[in-house]
C-alpha cells in the first residue's frame, strides 16, 4: 500500500509541476479555419508579438472584449519561433492571458499577409474583426474606446 | 436609408485606403531627394551619389526584431551591390520621443558594433517615411536613376524568410536589382513580410 501512496504522491508533484501553459504552433493553413469560423460571435483576431511594444499595450483591451460571451477572441503570435519557449510563454503565463493563443509559425509571410488581408502591409500590431457577414482589418494600434466602438458595430 | 448606408461604407473605405497605402509612391513614381543626419554626423542626400546607377532604400531600426534580423543581410546586399551602383541608404523612421533605443546616439552605436558599410539616417521630423508610403521596419524601396530622378521600382521585402535567414528561397532585393542591372523590368515589384509598424508619438 505505502508504495502505491508514494506512487500517487510522486506522481500529483509531478503532474502540478508538469503542468505548464501549451501554446500550439500553427502553419498558415492551420490558421487559416480560424479566420473564417462560422460563429454566430464577433470573431475579433490579433496579431501581435511579446515585443512588439503597441501590441502589449493594447492586450488588456483584447482581454477585455474576451470576457463577453459574444465576443471570441484570438491572440495570433507571430514571435520568432526560437522565442516561443523562451519568451512567448513566460509572457502568456506572466499575465495570465484568458484568450486564446495561438502562435503562428509560417515562413511564406508574402502570401500568408495577403490572403489574411490585401491591405496589410505587414506592420504589427494588426487586427481582423469578423462575423458572418462582415470582414474589417486594422492595420493600427487601438485605445480601449477606439477598439470597443469599433467591435461594437459588428453586432 | 441605404444612401445613408451606402455613403457610411464609402467613409469607411476611404479611410482603411488611406491608413494603408497612404500618399506613398507607387511603383514607376519619380522620388524626392532629401537630406538627412547620418550616423558620421554628415548630412547625406541621394544626389550626393552621382556614380550611383540607383539605390537601396531600406527603413530600419534599432529596436525592431526584425530590423535586427536583418542586419547582416542588409550590409551584404550594400557589400554585393554598392560597386555595382546600388548602394544601401538606411534610414530610421522611428520617432525616437517615442520608443527608447532609437536616437542618433543609439543608432551610431549600432552601426559601429555592426560595422555598417552604408549610410544610417534619422528621419529627422518623420517628413520622409510618409513620402515613401513606408508602413514598417524594414521596408525597402529600390530606386533606378534616370537623370536626375529616382524611379521606384520595387517595393517591399528583403527576401522571403525574415524569421530564417538559412530558409530563404527568393531574395526580392538582389532579383529586382540584377535585373535592373541586366536594363530589365524586375519581374517581382512589390511584396509582403511581417515588420514594426513606424512609431510615431
Amino acid at each position: 500500500m505505502k508504495p502505491n501512496l508514494l506512487l500517487a504522491v510522486l506522481l500529483f508533484v509531478y503532474h502540478s509541476f508538469a503542468q505548464t501553459t501549451e501554446v500550439i504552433s500553427l502553419d498558415y493553413s492551420q490558421l487559416q479555419p480560424l479566420l473564417h469560423q462560422n460563429s454566430e460571435s464577433v470573431q475579433v483576431v490579433n496579431f501581435w508579438a511579446t515585443w512588439c511594444a503597441p501590441c502589449i499595450k493594447e492586450l488588456p483591451y483584447f482581454e477585455e472584449l474576451n470576457k463577453n460571451k459574444n465576443i471570441e477572441v484570438i491572440l495570433v503570435s507571430l514571435d520568432f519561433p526560437k522565442h516561443k519557449q523562451k519568451r512567448l510563454i513566460p509572457f502568456v503565463e506572466k499575465h495570465k492571458l484568458q484568450s486564446r493563443v495561438v502562435h503562428l509559425d509560417d515562413e511564406d509571410e508574402n502570401y500568408w499577409i495577403n490572403d489574411i488581408s490585401t491591405t496589410w502591409s505587414g506592420a504589427l500590431p494588426a487586427t481582423l474583426i469578423y462575423t458572418q457577414n462582415r470582414r474589417g482589418f486594422y492595420e493600427q494600434s487601438f485605445t480601449k474606446e477606439e477598439l470597443f466602438q469599433e467591435v461594437k458595430s459588428y453586432f | 436609408m441605404k444612401t445613408i448606408l451606402f455613403a457610411f461604407s464609402l467613409l469607411f473605405l476611404s479611410t482603411t485606403t488611406d491608413l494603408v497605402s497612404g500618399d506613398g509612391y507607387k511603383i514607376g513614381d519619380v522620388t524626392t531627394d532629401f537630406s538627412l543626419p547620418n550616423v558620421d554626423g554628415e548630412m547625406v542626400s541621394l544626389a550626393d551619389f552621382e556614380g550611383a546607377k540607383g539605390f537601396i532604400v531600406i527603413f530600419t531600426c534599432n529596436t525592431c526584431p526584425y530590423s535586427v534580423a536583418y542586419e547582416d543581410r542588409i550590409i551584404s546586399l550594400d557589400k554585393a551591390y554598392k560597386s555595382k551602383g546600388y548602394p544601401v541608404i538606411a534610414i530610421n523612421p522611428n520617432d525616437p520621443a517615442a520608443i527608447d533605443g532609437d536616437e542618433l546616439a543609439d543608432m551610431k552605436v549600432r552601426a559601429t558594433e555592426k560595422g555598417f558599410t552604408f549610410p544610417y539616417l534619422q528621419d529627422v521630423g518623420q517628413q520622409v517615411y510618409p513620402q515613401y508610403g513606408a508602413t514598417k521596419t524594414p521596408h525597402v524601396f529600390v530606386l533606378q536613376k534616370a537623370g536626375d530622378d529616382n524611379i521606384v521600382r520595387y517595393i517591399g521585402a528583403i527576401d522571403d524568410s525574415s524569421r530564417n535567414p538559412k530558409k530563404v528561397k527568393k531574395r526580392y532585393v538582389e532579383q529586382a536589382v540584377d535585373a535592373l542591372l541586366a536594363g530589365e523590368s524586375p519581374s517581382t515589384t512589390t511584396t509582403k513580410a511581417i515588420g514594426c509598424s513606424i512609431k510615431t508619438l
